[in-house]
């Protein structure tokens, strides 16, 4: 690997991390758990379409545990890593097939985040009442998902020119 | 963006909102509430009769007032449980994620099997 590329991808892991934290100081949108914009998901959209499947899911994953023990408890992570982990496998297999702009790939990396977290809440609370904010969310998620997806298409376009 | 991607958000979309609506409007004003720590079930309250509970061991405290219930307090810095606002209609549920502490409203039929 390249050292250009090694610096890169740090820069990436600080960007979403600060993008996490950021997001984590806005007040609630809605009473319901697990409402909320998913800013990191623009690093993981550019990264999906300008670097690899591999280099975003490493650093996914890698911020997700770096949140986790900077501002979370190990149950936040275990949310978040569940999370993260589903919305990665589905965005990298609907980018593979290549049929689909990068704000739908979006939109479901956002409603897939949101699933994930509402099927460990199921579990760890031992409740499948939870899913009664399924549908909230699946709304929620797929203007959360519009709205990353509109921006990483921007930055895509303005960074078009970029090489590694 | 094309055509088929309209398409999938859409669709994704109109499945969301026909699934929210489906939930809405089957539900009935509840008879009661469940408490639930960690998926076992602590307490049950009816929603006739007004009062103010401490949950599981004073980390929520429950209020139930004029046929509605929700929670007053909580002792997590969020408060989301709190902002939940009230309920009491049927499937309703309030979530506390950091004390894995839920309220559920019940109906009429469902809080006689409880009780038998």
């Amino acid at each position: 690997m390249k050292t250009k590329k090694v610096a890169f991808l740090g820069m990436c892991i600080a960007l979403s991390m600060i993008l996490s934290f950021v997001e984590s100081q806005i007040p609630p949108l809605m009473a319901v758990p697990g409402v909320k914009v998913g800013l990191p998901n623009i690093v993981m959209v550019f990264m999906l379409y300008k670097i690899g499947a591999k280099e975003t899911a490493i650093v996914s994953i890698l911020r997700v545990i770096l949140v986790g023990i900077l501002f979370g408890t190990p149950l936040s992570m275990i949310y978040s890593l569940v999370g993260a982990a589903l919305s990665l496998i589905g965005m990298i297999l609907l980018k593979k097939t290549n049929l689909f702009a990068p704000i739908t790939v979006s939109v479901a990396g956002g409603i897939l985040h949101n699933i994930g977290q509402i099927a460990t809440a199921c579990l760890v609370m031992e409740t499948a009442q939870i899913a009664y904010y399924l549908p909230v969310l699946l709304i929620s998620g797929t203007i959360a998902g519009i709205l990353i997806g509109l921006t990483a298409a921007m930055i895509l376009k303005r960074l078009d020119k970029m090489k590694l | 963006m094309k055509k088929r991607d309209i398409i999938l958000i859409a669709s994704i979309l109109v499945v969301a909102i026909a699934f929210f609506l489906i939930v809405e409007l089957t539900k009935e004003e509840g008879a009661g509430v469940v408490v639930k720590v960690d998926g076992v079930e602590v307490a049950e309250y009816s929603l006739s009769k007004s009062g103010t509970y401490p949950l599981n061991g004073g980390t929520n405290i429950l209020v139930i007032e004029d046929g509605r219930a929700y929670l007053s307090d909580a002792n997590c810095p969020d408060k989301l449980c709190v902002h939940q606002g009230k309920i009491s209609r049927t499937g309703e549920v309030i979530t506390c994620l950091p004390n894995k502490l839920t309220v559920t409203v019940f109906g009429a039929e469902e809080s006689v099997d409880l009780i038998s």
